[in-house]
């Protein structure tokens, strides 16, 4: 075995394990946590795997900003937790066997399969070798060229989940008082006050 | 020698984790959209090692469409986890029942 296998088992064992503490912590905040720790060793396998990028933007996007957004919703909600672990033990016969009978599915899959003949002829963008560039430019130069439209629509649904989150979240407090721009741009001195002749020695 | 069935085993081991916390934490919101994140992973994972033992990057590309799906869905699951939590103060899921017919 080489580093390169032992680093794959390290990574593998990571995985797994963490992504197991993560659905039966009782603690949402230790959840997130082990969740972080499931996508640092998925961004490991991936740079075994040779995709660096995508590695990097795991660890940058996932660990970075949804994994703290994560985090600030569950220390901002006052929730009782620990009623919400309640049903757990009633749920765990039915979640194991969902959970053996999906691993079945996926394994009776396993063994038994080749690749057609024709799909290396097939590959819409062959990987360059790693001498002359690299992976990073490689995906830049296929996301930019070939894929161009797909890369608009993402940021078209990024777009649309800003704006949802935006109006979801979004409450207007009738309490408070705001400045209307409009109202006091149009204010008049006629209107705003009054001059009153008074007699000298009687006051008003 | 670890080959493409390594990760392919990791990633369905990955999966069936994702769906067995989904069944698991049928209360808690937070959890179950961790475990979708978990079941998008495996699914990038998968994509990751086909592209690189086949060779080919559009694999790499579709991976980071996904993640752009899901950071689009954990911000969106969030934003109305927090909306019905500040309407009924509470996040179990087996009480949103106010718009059933």
């Amino acid at each position: 075995m080489t580093v390169a296998d032992y680093a794959f088992y390290l990574f593998a064992i990571l995985l797994v394990a963490s992504g197991l503490f993560t659905v039966v912590a009782r603690n949402p905040v230790h959840s997130v946590l082990w969740l972080i720790l499931t996508f640092l060793s998925a961004s490991g396998l991936f740079v075994l795997l040779g995709a660096e990028f995508v590695a990097m933007l795991l660890i940058i996007v996932y660990v970075g900003a949804v994994m703290v957004l994560f985090l600030f919703v569950v220390m901002m909600l006052d929730v009782d937790f620990a009623q919400l672990r309640g049903g757990m033990a009633k749920f765990m016969p039915f979640a194991l066997l969902i959970g053996i009978v999906v691993l079945m599915q996926l394994s009776i899959a396993f063994g038994d399969w080749t690749a057609a003949d024709g799909s290396q002829a097939l590959r819409a963008a062959v990987t360059p070798d790693l001498t002359e560039v690299h992976n990073t430019a490689a995906l830049g130069q296929l996301m930019y060229d070939d894929f161009l439209l797909l890369f608009q629509l993402a940021g078209l649904i990024l777009l649309t989940a800003m704006i949802g989150a935006i109006v979801l979240t979004l409450r207007h407090n009738p309490n408070v008082k705001r400045q209307n721009v409009m109202a006091q741009m149009h204010r008049d001195p006629a209107k705003a006050m009054e001059l009153k002749d008074v007699k000298s020695g009687q006051g008003l | 020698m670890v080959g493409l069935e390594h990760y392919l085993a990791v990633a369905a081991a990955l999966f069936v984790i994702g769906i067995f916390g989904l069944f698991l934490n049928r209360k808690n919101v937070i959890i179950i959209l961790m475990s979708v994140e978990l079941i998008l992973l495996s699914v990038n994972i998968n994509l990751v090692a086909f592209s690189s033992f086949a060779g080919d990057l559009v694999g790499q590309i579709f991976t980071m469409l996904v993640l752009t799906v899901a950071a689009a869905e954990a911000a969106i699951g969030l934003a109305i986890l927090v909306g019905f939590f500040r309407n009924r103060g509470t996040i179990d899921v087996e009480d949103v029942n106010v718009m059933k017919g």
